[in-house]
């Protein structure tokens, strides 16, 4: 497949994979944020082909992982209402709340659908009338836009049964503390498809205030290695500067139209991260003047109080503090078919990629 | 009492992962408690006076009914039908148990009929006995058909379905294509809006397996890999055998459309369902004239060699990936869902 | 996060596509873009095409990658 193949070769890879070997002496930690790249890393099995002096962490940029458990209780407690259609991407469906989930409500008679596009949750509001529809907003700045569009459609095709919970969230306040963290991080794999949206430019303070290097890295193997090869060459001299490796897809000021859009739709607020207590700043809320279609501001609802997993330790694993093999839950209570914390029910959290792929190595 | 009255069955305990398993092994084994069941082969094997049957059962609640390539009658045939085969089986007869949703559609009921008949002709198999349930609307989807089957366990020596001789360096072929039901299936229910041109590989198998079993030797295990994909076959085998299965990515054939929807909502082709496909394990030294005699035949024509059993990573499955690198495959968790990370 | 495929706009219906992934036909929401045309690669998330691929950076990178390979296996002989 176009665009896609090309960047799988073989012959490349394993060029790549011995030029990162030849350049790369310092003992480096990579930061790999975006979830996504996890997945790719994981599932190509790029982790066993790179030197043992680069190490890869995996950061915050999985957007389930993040998500405040109390989201969850809350869509639950939404889900519960009379006359409501719960519309989720597939994510959420199974990740756990304090005593339920998505899935647990449906399988109860809960009217919870799957859908691939916010559009498609658009559309059950319009042809379901007689429920209130209520969107599961999760993801950063890549699917933003996509809520911040249906919620603008809403207002001008005034529709009345459809709302957006959102928990979307934005990068650059993230990255900030992670860059002043305790996890020294040397380079960043910058996320490629956020990039898509903001542009290049949102990496420059890390650059400026805390010299990491930054590559914006696409999601094929060989624009990983490449990306990686990059990151390696800035550290080896010392350097500390944004470049874009996905040049095909990014461009340094970003998508203008969407970026206007989430603009118009939302604005800033402060947001709790999973691992990371309250971010200034770092999450969407709908704008007064789209506030009719706020689900927090019209359905009141009682959340059951947000139970704590003891012994879970995503929100370390989050920053890069701890892997997966050191909780002390993993592979035990904690595993895909029961997972525990976002990290294991999201496909691309670290300690479901682990899970699948350590296995392999012991 | 095993479960609570809080317990509840997901779709996942339907989908031939994990839950599955448990579901299985939990509720039914710990009530069903026999020898014969306990060997978790595809088809039983019974021993009445000096004759061993084979016999089998399975149940198609398919939605949509029809779809390109086929429809649950077609299917409830094929499914039974290569449940024997597999086993190492001449299906010969099934039953067939209808429940039909109050006011369904009797000319869909035709062609449905219509279309086991024609399955059973070109499967060689009469459907011998049935029953039939009418119940309310609302109290069933449209339609679902039971059928169960035996076969004359002509190749009982060969101990196939229980994998009874596999071993380091044995070889792994499958007959074509992986994922092409699965995703025919999702496209024609439209929810999430992807249209495909691909059709079902809904086939009956038994003329296929019947050639190979006939004309060489060396076939030490064949499945059907059906829910849960060519994936939980493995994963089932690995784990049961105690044994490393090694798969290289570049000789599993996957159709590009089903690349293209697998990429697009973020599934593994290696897990999604298939009706018309057969694992066979077969001995090292027999592995290309078995590949040979497999691609004579129309429903062999794709088969490729994919893989091999190993004495290392005891349990296991993994996959060489294109790249050059290598990953763990895992038994399905629950059912694959669209994700947008 | 953010798993977007490059698929290939096939037919264009005012702010809407067809596009195709591998053969694999989906509808893609238009409005976030500017001037795609048909033929173009976008990149597709969650039924909306955030970006069009840019095929002369594609095949630069690809140059780029071909190159270093060429120099690294020179290297290595």
């Amino acid at each position: 497949m176009r665009f896609i193949d090309e960047y799988r070769d073989p012959e490349l890879t394993a060029q790549m994979i011995n030029l990162i070997k030849q350049s790369s002496v310092k003992s480096i930690n990579l930061m790999e944020v975006c979830g996504g790249h996890t997945m790719v890393i994981h599932k190509f099995g790029i982790i066993d082909l790179l030197p043992k002096n680069i190490r890869l962490v995996s950061g915050p940029g999985c957007p389930v992982c993040v998500t405040d458990k109390r989201y969850i209780d809350q869509s639950i407690a939404y889900s519960r209402l009379p006359n409501v259609m719960i519309t989720t991407y597939g994510d959420l469906i199974r990740v756990p709340g304090s005593t339920s989930s998505l899935e647990k409500e449906k399988a109860k008679g809960a009217d919870i659908r799957i859908v691939y596009s916010s559009t498609d949750a658009l559309d059950l509001a319009k042809t379901n009338p007689q429920k209130n529809v209520i969107f599961l907003g999760i993801g950063f700045e890549t699917t933003s836009p996509s809520s911040a569009y249906i919620v603008r459609q809403a207002y001008q095709n005034k529709i009345q049964n459809f709302f957006l919970y959102s928990a979307h969230k934005v990068m650059p306040p993230a990255l900030k503390l992670l860059a002043e963290g305790e996890v020294k991080i040397n380079g960043l794999i910058c996320p490629g498809h956020v990039s898509t949206i903001t542009g290049s430019e949102i990496y420059e303070p890390l650059v400026a205030d805390n010299a990491i290097a930054c590559v914006v890295c696409g999601f094929e193997p060989l624009d990983i290695l490449q990306s990686i090869f990059m990151l390696v060459r800035q550290i080896e001299k010392d350097e500390a500067k944004v470049e874009i490796q996905y040049t095909r897809a990014v461009k340094p000021e970003g998508n203008a139209i969407a970026q206007n859009l989430l603009h118009e739709v939302f604005e800033e607020r402060d947001d709790w991260w999973r691992g990371f207590g309250v971010i200034p700043r770092s999450g969407q809320k709908i704008r007064q003047k789209y506030g009719r279609f706020d689900a927090e501001e019209y359905f009141d609802v009682e959340v059951e109080e947000t139970k704590i997993d003891y012994g879970c330790i995503c929100g370390e694993i989050l920053k890069g503090l701890k892997i997966p093999n050191e909780c002390s839950l993993f592979r035990k209570n904690c595993h895909p078919a029961n997972p525990i914390g976002a990290c294991m029910v999201s496909s691309e959290g670290a300690c479901h990629a682990f899970y699948k792929y350590g296995k392999l190595n012991q | 009492m095993i479960y609570s009255e809080n317990d509840r069955v997901f779709l996942g305990h339907g989908s031939g992962g994990i839950l599955t398993g448990e579901l299985i092994s939990n509720l039914f084994f710990y009530y069903f408690k026999n020898d014969i069941l306990e060997e978790m082969t595809d088809a039983a094997r019974l021993k009445i006076k000096s004759h061993f049957l084979s016999f089998t059962t399975d149940s198609f609640v398919v939605d949509p009914l029809f779809f390109p390539g086929g429809d649950i009658g077609k299917l409830a045939v094929c499914g039974t039908v290569n449940d024997l085969a597999v086993s190492g089986a001449k299906p010969l007869y099934l039953s067939c148990g209808f429940i039909i949703e109050e006011g369904f559609s009797l000319y869909k009921l035709e062609k449905i009929v219509q279309s086991m008949s024609e399955e059973a002709e070109r499967a060689q198999v009469q459907i011998v006995t049935g029953d039939t349930k009418v119940v309310a609307k609302g109290q069933c989807d449209k339609l679902f058909i039971n059928t169960s089957g035996i076969g004359s366990l002509i190749y009982r020596n060969k101990g196939i379905g229980k994998a009874e001789n596999i071993c380091n360096g044995d070889k792994i072929i499958i007959n074509g294509s992986i994922g092409d039901h699965g995703i025919s299936i999702l496209s024609a229910r439209n929810e999430l809006n992807i249209k495909t041109n691909l059709m079902s590989d809904c086939a009956s198998l038994n003329g296929l397996i019947e050639n190979v079993l006939e004309k060489s030797e060396g076939i030490k295990f064949m499945r059907d890999a059906t829910r849960g994909g060519l994936a939980t076959v493995l994963c089932e085998l690995a784990e049961q055998k105690n044994i490393g299965i090694e798969l290289n990515e570049t000789d599993i054939p996957v159709k590009e459309e089903v690349r293209g929807v697998c990429e697009l909502l973020g599934f593994d082709p290696l897990y999604i369902a298939n009706e018309g496909k057969v694992v066979i394990i077969v001995k090292n030294e027999n592995a290309k004239e078995v590949l040979e005699i497999m691609k004579k035949h129309p429903l062999g024509k794709e088969s490729r060699i994919i893989g091999e059993l190993k004495d290392i990573n005891p349990g296991l499955v993994w996959l060489n990936t294109q790249i050059g690198g290598k990953r763990l495959v895992d038994k399905l968790s629950g059912e694959q869902l669209p994700r947008i990370c | 996060m953010c798993l977007s495929i490059p698929a290939k706009i096939i037919i264009i219906n005012e702010n809407e596509a067809q596009v195709s992934v591998g053969g694999a036909m989906r509808k893609a929401n238009l409005q976030l873009l500017e001037n795609p045309k048909i033929g173009d690669y976008v990149l597709l998330h969650a039924g909306f095409a955030i970006q069009i691929l840019t095929t002369d950076e594609a095949n630069e990178t690809l140059e780029i990658l071909t190159e270093i390979a060429r120099l690294n296996r020179e290297d290595i002989d």
